[in-house]
Formats: C-alpha cells, sequence, structure tokens
C-alpha cells in the first residue's frame, strides 16, 4: 500500500470516528444489489462482502443478496433510481456504473447513484494461446497491422470493458483487430485455449486455471506496475514475472477495472459513512486479504475524493475511446 | 485403472458421518426448492454460499452438489402433479407426466419419473469417472459454430419430430424467438423490444413465462371444464412404486438413448434443459406403436428426466476442468469454487485430487440418497392429487405468483404470469402447441449469438457451419432431422395425426 493511500486511510478512519456513526444503523434487512448474474466477478464479490459483514457482526441486521443483471447490469441501477434515498440497498458493480449510460440510452444517469467505496482493482492482461508465434504484445499488434481484421480478439459483453480496451489498443497503435464479444470471461478462456481465437484480454482469475495448465500464456498487463509477488502459477511463472505492457512498448499506461459499491442517490450522509466504515472493516480484515490474493486483484480502497477523482478519470478516458469508435449514444 | 483407485480414494473421502449428513440435508433443502416453482437450484445454491464458507472445500460443494441434486428431483414433482414446472429443465416432463398423472396414476409418473432420474445421474457420473481427461479435450474443440450446430440439432430434433400442424408449430416458435430476443443483445450491446419499460431490460425471464403458460393456463382450461381435476380418485400404495420399478427395463432403449443424449449435451455446454427437449423429441420420433406421446406415455417421462439429470451431473465436468459452466446452477458453484481459492481448470485434477474425486464420489452416493428420499415422499405428493380442486385451485394460483416473483422479485413478472397465463389457455384451446415457444425462449438467446459470433468470425459466410468435420456431421444431422420426416411423410402420403402435448 502506498504512503499516500495508507494516510487517506487514516484520515477516512479519523473522519469516521466521529459521532455521525452512531446516528445511522440499518433498521431492517439490507439489500445487496449485485448488477450481474449469479457466480459472476461483482456478484463474488458482493458474497465475499456479505460474508465478512455477517460472519464478524459489522452490520446487524440480516444481508440479503439480489441478482439484477440484466442488460449488462443496467438492471440493477435502475432499481437503484427507483428506490431513491433508500438507505438499506446497496449496490454492487464495476465502472460498468458511469460507463453505461454512454453507450447505451438507459433510464438513468450516474447522479442517480451517490458512490461509497471501491475495495478492489481487477487487472486486465493480454492473453495468448501457448503455441503462438507471439512472444511479446508488439507481436501480436504488428500482425493484425499486416493482416488488418482478420486476427479474432475474444472479449465479454459489447461496448463493455473488454471491447474498450481493444479499440484502446487499436487506438493507440493503428492496429486491426476482429472483435468477438461471448457471454463471459470464462467462455472467452476457453475459447481461447481450444484456438477458436487469437487472444483476449480477460482478468487474472479468468484465465488462470487455463494458464496454469499451460494452454494459453500471458503477454503484458495493463498496469503502471507489475502485479504482486506470488506463488509460481504456471512453471516457474507468477503473476510478478508478467511485464506490463508499456514495458513492451504499448503506450497504454494502465487499465484496470474498479469494484464499487454504490447507495441510491438521496440518502443521509450518516448512512454513507455508516457503510464506509463498515466496508473499511471489510477491506482490513483477513478473509477479504485472502479473497483479494485468490482471485489476483490489486487492493485499493477508495473513498470521498479520491474515489471521485478516480471515477472521473477512469470516465474521461473510457468516454474519449467510445467518441473515436462512435459508440456513444445519443 | 488409475481413475478407478482415485475413486475408490474419493470414496473414503466422501463417506464420512458429517458428509453423508450434509447430503442428506442437502438433497432434502434442493427437494424443497425444486419443488417450489421459481425458486430453482441456482437460487438456492446461491443462497447458501455465503453459508460454504465456514466449511473446508470438499464439504462445501458436496453439500451445494448434493442440493442441486435434489432441486433436480424436486422440480419433476410440480411438472407431474400440476402441470408447473419446478426447474426449467423439466419443463419436457409436463408432457407426459401431467396426463398419466391425472390419468390417476401420480404415483406410478412420479416413480418413473425419479427412477429415471436416478438412473440418468448415476450413468453422468460413471462417464464423469471414467472419461474425466477426455471429455474436456473434446469440450475444447467446440467453437461459435460448433455450438450454433449444437443448438440447431437441438431445434431439428424437437421440432423435425413435432405433428402439431406446421403452420401453428412456426408460429409459436417464432413468438418464442421473439421474446428470446427482448433485453440486451449481447453482441452488439443494443437494447431490443424493450418499448420503454424499464422492467424489460433484463429480458423477460423463461420460467416466469413457463409459470404463466402451463401453470395459469392450465388452470383456466380445469376452470372451464367444470372445477375439477380429473383423476383424483387414485389410489396411492407404496407397492405402485415397485410394481413401477419392475416394468422399468421395458424401456431399457429410451433409456439409453436419452442417457446419451443428456451425456452429450451435459459435456458440451447443451445444458440440461436442452438435453430435456432434444431427448423428448427423439423418444417421440422412435416410438413407433402405442398411445401417442403427449397423452401420458411412459417413454415421455422417462427420456426426458434420464437426459435432464446425466446432464446435470455431466456439467460438472466442463465446470470443473475448464471453468466453463454448462448451466446456471454450476455457474454459481463455479463462482463458490472461486471464493474457496480453487482455479476451476484443466489443472484441478492435478492439483486437488481430494476434492475433485472426493466431489465425483459424492455424487454416486448423494443420488442414491436422493432417489431413495424421493421416493419414500411419493405417496405423500400423489396424495396431494386427492385434494378437491376448490382448495388446491387457489393454492396453485399463490404457488405460481410466488414463485414467478422470487425468479427476480420484481412485480411487473406478476403481470407477465397472468398475461402468458391468457396466452397458454388460448394456445390450448386453439391447438396451438406450447412446446416449441418454450424450446425457442430457452435455446433462441444462444442460437442466436452463437450465430451472430459465428457470423462475425467468418466475416458473414455461413461456409462456417461446413469447415470442419465436426461441425458438418452435426449439421447434417440436424439438418436430416429437420427434413428426414416431412418427406418420409411426403413420400408415404400418409401421417398420424398426433397432438404435440
Amino acid at each position: 500500500m502506498t504512503k499516500t493511500k495508507a494516510g487517506l486511510l487514516a484520515a477516512t478512519a479519523l473522519m469516521l470516528a466521529a459521532p455521525a456513526l452512531a446516528e445511522f444503523a440499518p433498521s431492517r434487512p439490507v439489500e445487496f444489489v449485485v448488477a450481474s448474474g449469479a457466480g459472476g466477478g461483482t456478484d463474488n464479490f458482493a458474497r465475499t462482502i456479505q460474508a465478512v459483514l455477517t460472519r464478524d457482526e459489522i452490520v446487524e441486521r440480516p444481508i440479503v443478496v439480489l441478482n439484477k443483471g440484466g442488460g449488462s447490469g443496467a438492471e440493477a441501477f435502475l432499481y437503484a433510481r427507483q428506490n431513491e434515498g433508500d438507505p438499506h440497498k446497496l449496490i454492487f458493480g464495476t465502472n460498468n456504473v458511469y460507463l453505461l449510460p454512454h453507450v447505451a440510452k438507459l433510464a438513468y444517469t450516474v447522479e442517480d447513484l451517490q458512490p461509497v467505496a471501491a475495495l478492489a482493482l481487477d487487472e486486465f492482461l493480454v492473453w495468448v494461446k501457448a503455441d503462438a508465434p507471439y512472444q511479446n504484445v508488439m507481436d501480436l499488434v504488428n500482425a493484425a497491422k499486416e493482416a488488418p481484421g482478420t486476427i479474432p480478439f475474444g472479449g465479454s459483453q459489447s461496448k463493455d470493458t473488454d471491447e474498450t480496451l481493444v479499440a484502446l489498443i487499436e487506438q493507440t497503435t493503428g492496429a486491426d483487430f476482429k472483435y468477438v464479444p461471448f457471454n463471459g470471461g470464462g467462455e472467452v478462456g476457453v475459447q481461447l485455449a481450444g484456438g477458436h481465437v487469437a487472444a483476449n484480454v480477460n482478468n487474472p482469475n479468468e484465465n488462470a486455471g487455463q494458464w496454469q495448465a499451460g494452454a494459453i500464456r500471458p503477454l503484458c498487463v495493463f498496469s503502471p506496475q507489475r502485479m504482486a509477488e506470488s506463488e509460481p502459477v504456471s512453471g516457474d511463472m507468477g503473476w510478478h514475472d508478467i511485464p506490463t505492457c508499456k514495458e513492451q512498448g504499448l503506450e497504454i499506461e494502465s487499465y484496470q477495472m474498479p469494484r464499487t459499491v454504490w447507495l441510491p442517490a438521496g440518502t443521509e450522509p450518516e448512512v454513507l459513512a455508516y457503510y464506509q466504515a463498515a466496508l473499511q472493516k471489510v477491506a482490513e480484515s483477513q478473509d477479504w486479504k485472502d479473497y483479494l490474493a485468490k482471485t489476483s486483484q490489486s487492493a485499493s480502497f477508495l473513498t470521498g475524493d479520491e474515489l471521485a477523482k478516480f471515477i472521473e478519470t477512469s470516465e474521461a478516458n473510457a468516454v474519449k475511446v467510445f467518441e473515436a469508435e462512435g459508440w456513444t449514444a445519443q | 485403472m488409475g481413475n478407478f483407485d482415485l475413486l475408490m480414494h474419493g470414496f473414503g473421502i466422501a463417506i464420512t458421518p458429517m458428509h453423508l449428513m450434509l447430503m442428506v440435508g442437502g438433497v432434502l433443502m434442493g427437494l424443497i426448492v425444486g419443488v417450489l416453482p421459481g425458486l430453482g437450484a441456482p437460487n438456492g445454491v446461491s443462497l447458501l454460499i455465503p453459508l460454504t464458507f465456514a466449511l473446508d472445500p470438499t464439504s462445501a460443494i458436496i453439500l451445494l452438489s448434493s442440493m442441486y441434486w435434489g432441486a433436480l428431483f424436486g422440480g419433476s414433482t410440480t411438472s407431474i402433479l400440476f402441470n408447473i414446472p419446478g426447474e426449467p429443465s423439466s419443463v419436457a416432463t409436463t408432457f407426459d407426466g401431467y396426463p398419466l398423472a391425472r390419468s390417476g396414476q401420480s404415483t406410478r409418473a412420479l416413480t418413473l419419473a425419479f427412477m429415471s432420474a436416478g438412473f440418468g445421474a448415476l450413468l453422468g457420473v460413471i462417464v464423469i469417472t471414467l472419461l474425466a481427461g477426455w471429455a474436456s479435450n473434446f469440450a475444447l474443440k467446440f467453437g461459435a459454430p460448433e455450438y450454433f450446430a449444437v443448438y440447431f440439432l437441438a431445434f431439428a430434433a424437437f421440432i423435425g419430430m413435432g405433428s402439431a400442424a406446421p403452420m401453428k408449430t412456426l408460429v409459436s416458435l417464432a413468438a418464442g424467438l421473439l421474446l428470446a430476443s427482448v433485453g440486451m443483445d449481447s453482441v452488439t450491446g443494443s437494447i431490443r423490444l424493450t418499448f420503454g419499460f424499464e422492467d424489460l431490460l433484463g429480458g423477460i425471464s423463461f420460467l416466469v413465462v413457463v409459470i404463466g403458460l402451463f401453470g395459469i393456463g392450465e388452470l383456466l382450461s380445469t376452470v372451464q371444464e367444470g372445477l375439477r381435476f380429473r383423476g383424483v380418485a387414485s389410489k396411492i400404495d407404496l407397492r405402485d412404486v415397485f410394481k413401477t420399478i419392475a416394468e422399468l427395463p421395458r424401456y431399457w432403449a429410451t433409456y439409453i438413448r436419452s442417457g446419451l443424449i443428456g451425456i452429450w449435451m451435459g459435456i458440451t455446454p447443451g445444458g440440461p434443459t436442452a438435453a430435456s427437449f432434444m431427448s423428448y423429441g427423439i423418444a417421440r420420433s422412435s416410438s413407433r406403436k402405442g398411445a401417442p406421446f403427449g397423452t401420458g406415455r411412459p417413454e415421455g417421462i422417462v427420456a426426458p428426466e434420464t437426459a435432464d439429470h446425466s446432464a446435470g451431473s455431466c456439467a460438472m465436468l466442463p465446470m470443473l476442468a475448464l471453468g466453463v459452466p454448462s448451466s446456471a446452477t454450476a455457474a454459481v458453484m463455479m463462482g463458490g469454487l472461486m471464493i474457496w481459492g480453487l482455479t476451476p481448470g484443466p489443472m484441478l485434477f492435478q492439483t486437488q485430487p481430494d476434492f475433485v474425486w472426493g466431489l465425483i464420489a459424492s455424487m454416486y452416493v448423494s443420488n442414491i440418497v436422493g432417489v431413495v428420499l424421493v421416493l419414500a415422499t411419493v405417496p405423500m405428493f400423489a396424495a396431494l392429487l386427492r385434494i378437491p380442486f376448490t382448495i388446491i385451485g387457489p393454492m396453485i394460483v399463490a404457488i405460481c405468483f410466488v414463485g414467478a416473483y422470487t425468479v427476480s422479485n420484481a412485480t411487473f413478472d406478476l403481470w407477465l404470469v397472468l398475461l402468458f397465463g391468457l396466452v397458454g389457455y388460448l394456445f390450448s384451446r386453439l391447438d396451438y402447441p406450447l412446446a416449441p415457444l418454450v424450446l425457442a425462449m430457452v435455446l433462441g438467446h444462444k442460437a442466436e449469438n452463437a450465430f451472430h459470433q459465428s457470423m462475425v468470425l467468418s466475416d458473414g459466410s455461413l461456409g462456417i457451419f461446413f469447415a470442419n468435420p465436426l461441425v458438418s456431421s452435426i449439421m447434417v444431422i440436424g439438418i436430416a432431422l429437420l427434413v428426414l420426416p416431412k418427406l418420409v411423410s411426403l413420400g408415404s402420403r400418409f401421417r398420424r395425426r398426433v397432438p404435440v402435448e
């Protein structure tokens, strides 16, 4: 953890220690509304938090998890809008909360939700089949430049994080891939292992099993620095041994997906403070650290201004890609 | 015999008092969620996941998978007794199960279903035991065009053999495809056919439609026919259970065929629902004499149930070995696996032999536990049909609405149930077959996605569906199933008219 982050954590903790804490506590069961189907990354994120909050009795009311994954998660965010000011509903998503309204015409805006915290960053890597001729990411990019529009690049969903990243690679390098959307990361991983697509940009835990088996291998990670040290995953290679894409000459500094928690807009400030404090306890627990290590995500607890700034930058970057691709709705 | 030794080792892990208790508990809980429509296995399993954090992964997966088997068994119960499928995969069981139960043979119908289910599950587990390594390599060969071919085959097997008026089948099929395309399209990311209704963003839930079409629709028909359930005077006797078991060997061909279909659809992610429809369709086409299907033919229960359960157990294989769940419940369990720190993939069999083989061994044991438990409940469930309609009717209405609400806690779905109840009533009055609509709703979206992905890969050339021996042979079988029966019937100028349900 960086010093600034540690400082911020301490500052938030101090802020939260103020008497505001005692002013709100849930009086009814709390609903965790998950913007994905059961079993997905966001679902695991919410259920891990549910387990820690319940077992350590941080939230004393029962917690109910509701999956509303329709429309790439839009269903959950619309639900937040319909339940404006309800302090007993938390919404779990990624960056889709603020990116979806840009690419699809939906009846909610990001103002209908209030960010509570981001608890983790999921990394993106470029993966190819183990016996592919590409040794680093620029080989793949150059191949796509030589034969534009022929190299199939798999990803999950359309105009979502994966396609945005592929578009970003294309815009940065001038390469041209053939993007093929599938339903989820696991499916894309198998399509790659079976050789039906040439590459994908899966998160670490979506491809770890196939990497372990030596069916596919990572080329680089879209992160400012390499991932944390880990046990060797495949052969003698661990997550830390994967070079960053920038090291390999692909000028994309960082592309990460935050795991975020939101409240419907219009709740009292005490409510926000209550959930921030509760989530911070989760972020500090051993179970949470285990979860991050097991799913190879990076720890990152953001609230308040820091979170707002993160969202602003992330949104602006993505919108630039959307505009260049002509995806923006309206 | 490496696998056999590993299996024995697995039994050593699975058969402990603690694990047996988890199996019984899991199966019983599964039965309950399976019997309640809407609250299906995926919901039940995801409710249990937070509880499993306190268990070690092997015990946790034993609990979850036992619940899954229980739910699969339970799902057939309401299909047969009330024409309300508790699980999507037990829709095909209603076609013959319900008529058989109504004719006063509910004990027989339930026993047939449970025994077939148990047989299918065991067949599936045996295949997992023998083919653990090989099957996952086979599944890797399936890309988008191969998936489309499999779905096409499922449609062809079911529709080609259908004997309702072709235009009516077409209308029903098209309506199903239309309903399946509501919501967000995952290939283009655009929102379709929601007409500005926010509630339609997530699409129309298949289960809600089915509960309306079958549950409410059937109820309306019953009301019109004079407020009574026919065949209420069924005698209930445990001896009937044994008599039915004794007649099982007669259906050996159906068992083997359906088991194979289920195994195939479980390994290549077609899923139990597709398997049960396909198996029903093929059983209908290959039967020559006797009462027509849809009027309570025993094979009409045996075929979908066997395929459903062999697919359900085989679905565990791609989940463990590839990280690809071929059923919704498997997807939820895979989420659990990741939370417990296990990475599904080809290496899981090597790195976690205790977990994998403990699970496989537990599948043998818990399915036997399941069959014994459900057979014991047969007289109790069968007795439900003795209750007069004035009492059971309102209860069914309540179950339908509660079930539909539990699917996604949306009040909008209650209106859909009502609407589709009317549609179901009209369909059955006007002799439109419901089955093609249901099939199109289950597979329509998947087939469309696979087709769209194939077209992206091939730059719009249909040649991709005949690009390699695997995909070509599946397509050819599909086309043959679709065209041949019509040609034969045209040729002979003779066709028996049989209602689809």
